[in-house]
């Protein structure tokens, strides 16, 4: 790596002791040597085991669980469904008021993924809850599936969750988050040129080194400690206390040392059950996904799909942006209508354009709900952006990177969600990747820079 | 058939931290009677090191060696509240809260010092050495543990000090949708350069040169390992990872490692990393969240050599090489 100090030294002091220091991480010891401990290396005495039985189907009425044979199988120590858990039907957004309740701890009637949790076994060993399981009888009545998203939204699709009503997220702004700026069809009938392209994605998972998963442990004075991977303490001890209507006082949550996030332990989904099943034997509880789980089972990052059309003219200036952005949010919201939003924010990229429209849209299909990943609402949407500015360029016969240099944004230019350019550095960004790689840019554009025109 | 080359490049931005805010995250630091420094927070160390960026911050404002800062953090029974570790926000965030926790224990620090050298607070500075010194007479000094000691046993005060950030709520305007994503936003440009195999669809990715923007490098060895981790996943992103490769057809979804394709050690490109640093007015020393965006711009980067390299526009990710292969044979006007 190399730190180059010269661009933008007028904006800094380089006159720090501790930071900018490239002193050795306190931890690193520990995680080279295998000694550091993460929360799957406790073990209680008399600790269980949960293993979930899942869906089979994509979408389907659960007419009836029988529960008897699992709950005799040897080693078995308690079966939980839905009606077990006291606030069964819940959103982890609710705490920052993005709501409606959305989502199951244990099905309730209806599945509307393939994998979904319907009923959770606690058994003294993996085994024995892994068998138990395929011992629980759910009778389904398959119902109409839905995938694409396009066909999600056309009229007459089967709903996909009820709780929404529409296979689109409602936001205050209507069917999508929206932003207006400037006139884009008054943009487009002066360009010289209009390109309407579309990019798709597919979901993604975090794999991280460490599945997701917690222990819980009775303390034996009312308080549950969990220990946890999750990426969000109160966060999740907060969500917690609502599933389980259980004061916040009585949950005593510990972690903090993670095998890798990527924004996949931000969904509160094993610490509930788990806690709920250690309160209900009084034993401690162990709830950690497989790694066949951990792919299928917990949340990827959503597919998208973005429709982008631009209005160009001959001398490079993009002169009209409209973008609609499709996320997959899956059956259940989890994060993804926070995604669809970020996305809205982020459009059209860094790049002044005086004619803006965006749409971004969150839809509901019978798939694995998808919720954070690293960037997520930005991620392919910069993907789409990138690839269609190469097109652009390439459409107007000039060089890719300068295209870029002619629309990029400077401080005190305005956004399309209005706010002005600040500490805007892609300019310069761009001039060191042309001299690293060696790619050539006339020299107005090596002469250009970020700090507002005339400052 | 033949070996085909070809390059690409992406330019972004990405904001940091909770998209509209209203992510609160505290801290709380304080010395022990030798004048060692706890930062207490629950905020989460996912393994790109946050304790040690937390330890470095706490010792910079306070003004001693960063090996005399201890973190203890994600224990809700002790750590003061943070909204956790997602969005480019660990470092920007509880750094920022670690300053102003930090900045309150240094003064009651400062006073008890000035008391037993009997001089003004705001004539005393740090050496960085764990030590206090007067501002133009620094033979007249006393150490950060005789400080701690007297304010312990002799002095009774407490040096500590609490710390809170929060950066406002933004709601978007509805019909216009004007709002304030983010206070500050990372920058990168990324050139890649791509091997495409026309007969197998292959893809092999020669190099990456990356720069990025962050603020402020905090600690550049740090930065390195996430930039380059980064980098990798996005390049993954660009040619390998799906759990639903015929999307929206839910089959042949991969469970382990062996169907889940990811880049092995030998299908890395040589990766370069140059960091760039405008520190953000509100970073904590300038620093922005580098830790989303720095895997974002090897996506189109890729996606763009590879049309250099054969003249094909692969719109849908993963870029796979049955995609390449079936898009040269309908250049070519086969069927496919």
């Amino acid at each position: 790596m190399e730190l180059r100090k010269d661009y933008f030294a007028d904006q800094r002091k380089d006159d720090l002791h501790e930071i900018g220091q490239p002193r050795p991480r306190s931890d690193s010891p520990g995680h080279v040597t295998g000694k550091t401990a993460y929360f799957a290396d406790r073990n209680f005495p008399g600790m269980l085991h949960l293993k979930m039985v899942r869906s089979p189907h994509h979408h389907a009425r659960i007419s009836s669980i029988d529960i008897s044979e699992a709950e005799k199988y040897p080693g078995v120590v308690k079966v939980l469904t839905a009606k077990d858990v006291p606030h069964n039907v819940y959103t982890i957004l609710i705490l920052i008021q993005i709501g409606p309740e959305d989502e199951t701890v244990l099905a309730d009637g209806k599945v509307r993924w393939k994998g979904e949790a319907v009923v959770a076994v606690l058994a003294e060993t993996e085994r024995a809850a892994q068998e138990a399981a395929a011992k629980v009888k759910v009778d389904y009545e398959v119902l109409p599936a839905v995938f694409d998203m396009e066909e999600a939204l056309k009229p007459g699709a089967p709903i996909v969750n009820e709780y929404h009503g529409q296979n689109y997220y409602l936001y205050d702004s209507g069917e999508c988050r929206k932003v207006r700026f400037g006139d884009v069809e008054a943009g487009f009938a002066g360009a010289d040129h209009i390109l309407e392209q579309t990019y798709q994605s597919s979901p993604i998972e975090h794999a991280p080194t460490e599945t997701t998963g917690c222990i819980v442990a009775p303390e034996g004075n009312d308080r549950f400690t969990c220990y946890t991977n999750t990426q969000a303490m109160f966060f999740t001890l907060d969500n917690a206390s609502i599933i389980l209507q259980m004061p916040g006082n009585k949950l005593h949550f510990v972690g903090g040392t993670v095998g890798g996030g990527f924004g996949g332990k931000v969904d509160v989904i094993v610490e509930p059950i788990a806690i709920l099943g250690a309160k209900l034997t009084g034993r401690p509880v162990s709830f950690i996904y497989s790694r066949a789980e951990e792919m299928q089972i917990s949340s990827p990052r959503a597919a998208e799909k973005v429709v982008i059309k631009d209005g160009v003219m001959k001398d490079g200036r993009i002169v009209a942006r409209k973008v609609t952005g499709y996320t997959d949010a899956g059956a259940y919201s989890r994060h993804s209508p926070y995604g669809a939003q970020k996305g809205a924010g982020h459009y059209p990229g860094p790049y002044t354009i005086p004619n803006v429209w965006i749409d971004t849209y969150c839809v509901y299909t019978n798939r694995t709900p998808s919720s954070a990943m690293r960037g997520f609402g930005v991620t392919i949407g910069d993907f789409a952006l990138e690839v269609q500015m190469d097109k652009l360029a390439r459409l107007i016969g000039m060089d890719p990177l300068e295209f870029r240099f002619i629309n990029a944004y400077r401080d005190g230019d305005m956004k399309a969600h209005r706010q002005p350019t600040e500490g805007a550095a892609l300019i310069e960004c761009m001039q060191e990747a042309s001299r690293a790689a060696n790619w050539p840019v006339a020299e107005k554009f090596m002469a250009m820079s970020s700090y507002a025109k005339g400052a | 058939m033949a070996i085909r080359r070809g390059r690409g490049v992406a330019a972004i931005n990405y904001p940091t931290g909770m998209n509209l805010g209203g992510d609160p995250t505290q801290a709380l630091v304080h010395s022990t009677p030798t004048g060692n420094f706890m930062v207490t927070l629950s905020s989460v160390d996912l393994g790109q090191g946050m304790k040690q960026i937390m330890a470095q911050i706490c010792a910079e404002t306070i003004g001693v060696p960063t090996d005399r800062v201890v973190v203890d953090t994600a224990d809700t029974d002790t750590g003061p509240h943070c909204m956790g570790t997602f969005a480019s926000r660990g470092t920007h965030r509880a750094g920022n809260a670690v300053i102003q926790a930090a900045r309150e224990a240094r003064q009651v620090m400062l006073e008890v010092a000035a008391e037993e050298l009997e001089v003004n607070a705001s004539d005393l500075e740090t050496d960085g050495q764990g030590n206090i010194l007067v501002k133009g007479a620094p033979q007249r000094s006393i150490s950060i543990f005789d400080v701690a000691l007297s304010a312990h046993f002799k002095r009774g005060r407490s040096i500590s000090g609490r710390g809170m950030f929060l950066i406002p709520r933004s709601y978007p305007e509805k019909e216009t949708g004007a709002m304030k994503p983010s206070t500050c936003y990372a920058h990168a440009c990324t050139v890649a350069e791509v091997e495409v195999d026309d007969e197998t669809g292959e893809v092999t990715v020669l190099t990456v040169k990356n720069v990025f923007e962050i603020g402020r490098a905090l600690n550049p060895k740090m930065v390195e390992q996430q930039l380059v981790g980064g980098s990798w996943m996005g390049i993954s992103h660009a040619l390998y990872e799906t759990t639903e490769p015929y999307y929206p057809n839910r089959d042949h979804g991969g469970t382990d490692f062996n169907q889940y394709l990811m880049p092995g050690p030998g299908d890395l490109a040589q990766t370069e990393i140059i960091v760039l640093e405008r520190p953000s007015a509100d970073g904590p020393y300038g620093a922005k969240g580098p830790g989303e965006m720095c895997a974002n711009p090897q996506i189109p980067a890729v996606a763009n050599a590879v049309f250099d390299a054969v003249g094909v526009r692969i719109d849908t990710l993963p870029i796979t090489p049955e995609r390449i292969l079936r898009a040269l044979k309908a250049q070519a006007g086969a069927p496919n």
